[in-house]
């Protein structure tokens, strides 16, 4: 059941966006950590979500995944609703987490295998695609290897492959270039240019503000808050600033929750 | 269904990878079984005594060879005064002294009794006691034979009064190792199959991977199941291995149906399963999970009748003890594996069991669901 007035022009508003977010809301006790957002996230979009670090972007992001309830507000995940169906939304999207995810003390194979498994990719099909992955990174030769023993910059690349192993209609991506030289972000970005084609919807936070270009549109949370959203030509224009990195200081200046 | 058996071939993939783990998993019960055993001896024997003779006659020497012949005690040193004897007393070299008096014999044979002293060094509590013991029983034998010696007409009058004879029932040789090596066995069961499953999930939970399960389709239970599986596994394993060792090492043999140890087994270690995932659903770290898990296990140790008898603990004690799924299944292991107990006379404890494991599980269940 939707809800009606989600249903705009005999369009359902809910069905059209792969994320659909109002009015959103997570309290924990006193503490608001995200408070009262809202945004579209448009198919085939990739989405930056930008914001200082403790302005409540992995909050939003964990709502956005099914891990935990919103306090209040709506959002709809590749048109299913957070409340209620969170399983069908685990589903239908992927996750990188901030933390590395992978299993150390399993082969790259392994890990592959054991995600595809578990999101339902038949046998054969799994060992079809594990083959196309391993020769895009270029890993063949580590294809036995334990997790553990490759480079971060490996580790990082493996994981969002793993994390789109089973074409997801949204991939979720929480910081997932952080401690990564640049030469690597940039195959990192390639990467997601490459899902981003095939019709996957990526949002993704980070904290490089170089990165925020390449997205089609950022949004910038301060304080739990959506502080500004557009493409970053718009909003260079709008603040005036020569790169993201003015319009994020710009925004994040009045920020109150600093670490 | 192939997503739990992924789930399971993963974790014996890293069970198995893990070096230290198939140590803790293999190698450390079988040393444990190996070793506690022989350490773990409740029985007091080669009590060390120091023997003063100051009379030097030939009833003296009967009764110093009456200790020196005895399994209970071990002659450690022999001295003509007390002075001497209380110095390796004091170093902990003896624990009882035990003082003949000057003209003993002849104090004997004139006054018909004499009086002999006996110290004792109470460090060890239970030695001291056990040694004056064993101490009285041997003067009463030699105490005997004088009689004897000096009346034979009385034997018959010796031979009427009430004479008590102890027999003891399914471990003949009174052999402490019948009791404790099942027990053993009990508690290593204890630590693979509750505290290696907890600290396994909290493991995940400390390098995030958890979080990773959490966003995929799998659901609580298939995740458990995946966990649970290998472990109950393992502790299937790890089982028959102690009984093999305690079968074929100690040569205890498994009088009742080995198929109905392991019936008993599998539905304690279920039960334990479930104590592993409500600390699992608790503990943060895997630090804070071993604390748990020592807490636990010397609670499993102590109040489980593994090593005292639950009989003798004051009441609220025994209140504890019989509200721990080990008190039951070490009573059920004993009894099939000592007394050759059918299923019929132990039933109950099956039951008990039983009702402790979906008590387990079901608080697992309530923890699990509180946590999410």
């Amino acid at each position: 059941m939707k809800h009606k007035e989600l249903i705009v022009d005999g369009v359902n508003i809910t069905d059209k966006y792969a994320i659909y977010a109002e009015n959103l809301t997570k309290k924990f006790g006193d503490f608001t950590a995200v408070n009262n957002i809202s945004f579209n996230v448009e198919k085939g979009e990739i989405f930056g979500f930008l914001g200082a670090n403790g302005a409540g972007k992995t909050t939003a992001m964990r709502i956005l995944s099914g891990l935990i309830k919103p306090t209040s507000g709506t959002a709809y995940v590749a048109g299913y609703d957070v409340y209620k169906e969170q399983e069908k939304i685990k589903n239908n999207i992927g996750y990188m987490s901030q933390k590395f995810s992978l299993y150390e003390d399993l082969t790259v194979v392994e890990n592959i295998k054991f995600y595809g498994t578990i999101y339902g990719v038949k046998p054969k099909e799994n060992k079809e695609r594990t083959f196309t992955l391993l020769e895009t990174l270029n890993l063949q030769n580590e294809a036995n290897k334990l997790v553990g023993s490759l480079p971060l910059g490996w580790k990082q690349k493996l994981a969002f492959s793993v994390a789109i192993f089973h074409i997801p209609k949204i991939v979720f991506l929480d910081e997932p270039t952080s401690g990564v030289d640049p030469i690597t972000r940039r195959q990192f970005w390639d990467l997601i240019y490459d899902a981003s084609n095939k019709g996957i919807t990526v949002f993704v936070t980070t904290h490089y503000m170089d990165e925020a270009e390449y997205c089609n549109r950022i949004s910038l949370m301060v304080d739990g808050k959506i502080a500004a959203m557009g493409s970053p030509a718009e909003l260079k224009n709008k603040y005036k600033a020569n790169d993201v990195n003015e319009v994020f200081y710009h925004l994040a200046h009045s920020a109150k929750r600093i670490e | 269904m192939r997503k739990i058996l992924i789930l399971i071939q993963k974790e014996f993939k890293q069970v198995l990878r893990d070096k230290m783990i198939v140590a803790i998993i293999f190698a450390v019960p079988i040393l444990q079984m190996l070793i506690l055993p022989w350490a773990i001896d409740l029985d007091v024997r080669h009590v060390s005594i120091s023997i003063v003779d100051l009379d030097k006659s030939t009833y003296s020497r009967d009764l110093i060879s009456l200790f020196s012949a005895s399994e209970s005690f071990n002659l450690y040193s022999y001295y003509d005064s007390y002075k001497d004897a209380i110095q390796d007393l004091q170093m902990n070299k003896v624990d009882v002294i035990l003082t003949i008096p000057a003209n003993f014999e002849r104090n004997l044979i004139r006054d018909n009794g004499n009086q002999l002293s006996a110290t004792a060094n109470a460090i060890n509590g239970v030695k001291a006691m056990l040694g004056t013991y064993y101490l009285n029983m041997i003067i009463k034998d030699f105490n005997q034979q004088i009689v004897l010696e000096w009346y034979p007409q009385i034997e018959s009058s010796l031979s009427n009064s009430i004479d008590v004879r102890s027999s003891v029932w399914f471990n003949q040789e009174g052999d402490y190792k019948n009791f404790m090596v099942p027990a053993i066995l009990v508690l290593l069961l204890t630590v693979v199959a509750g505290f290696l499953t907890a600290l396994n999930i909290v493991k995940e939970k400390e390098i995030g991977t958890i979080e990773q399960i959490n966003v995929t389709p799998i659901k609580k239970w298939q995740f458990i199941i995946g966990k649970m599986v290998p472990f109950w596994a393992i502790s299937n394993i790890v089982f028959i291995v102690g009984l093999l060792i305690m079968v074929y090492l100690y040569g205890i043999p498994i009088l009742g149906n080995v198929g109905l140890l392991l019936l008993y087994a599998n539905v304690y270690i279920l039960s334990i399963l479930g104590l592993g995932l409500i600390i699992s659903a608790l503990a943060h770290t895997q630090q804070q999970a071993m604390f748990v898990n020592y807490f636990f296990v010397m609670i499993l140790l102590l109040m489980s009748g593994l090593f005292t008898s639950i009989d003798s603990m004051p009441s609220w004690a025994q209140t504890i003890s019989y509200s721990l799924p080990i008190t039951y299944f070490i009573e059920a292991s004993r009894a099939i594996i000592i007394k050759g107990a059918k299923f019929s006379e132990i039933s109950n404890l099956l039951l008990i069991l039983g009702i402790f494991v979906v008590i387990m599980n079901g608080l697992a269940i309530l923890t699990y669901r509180k946590r999410s």
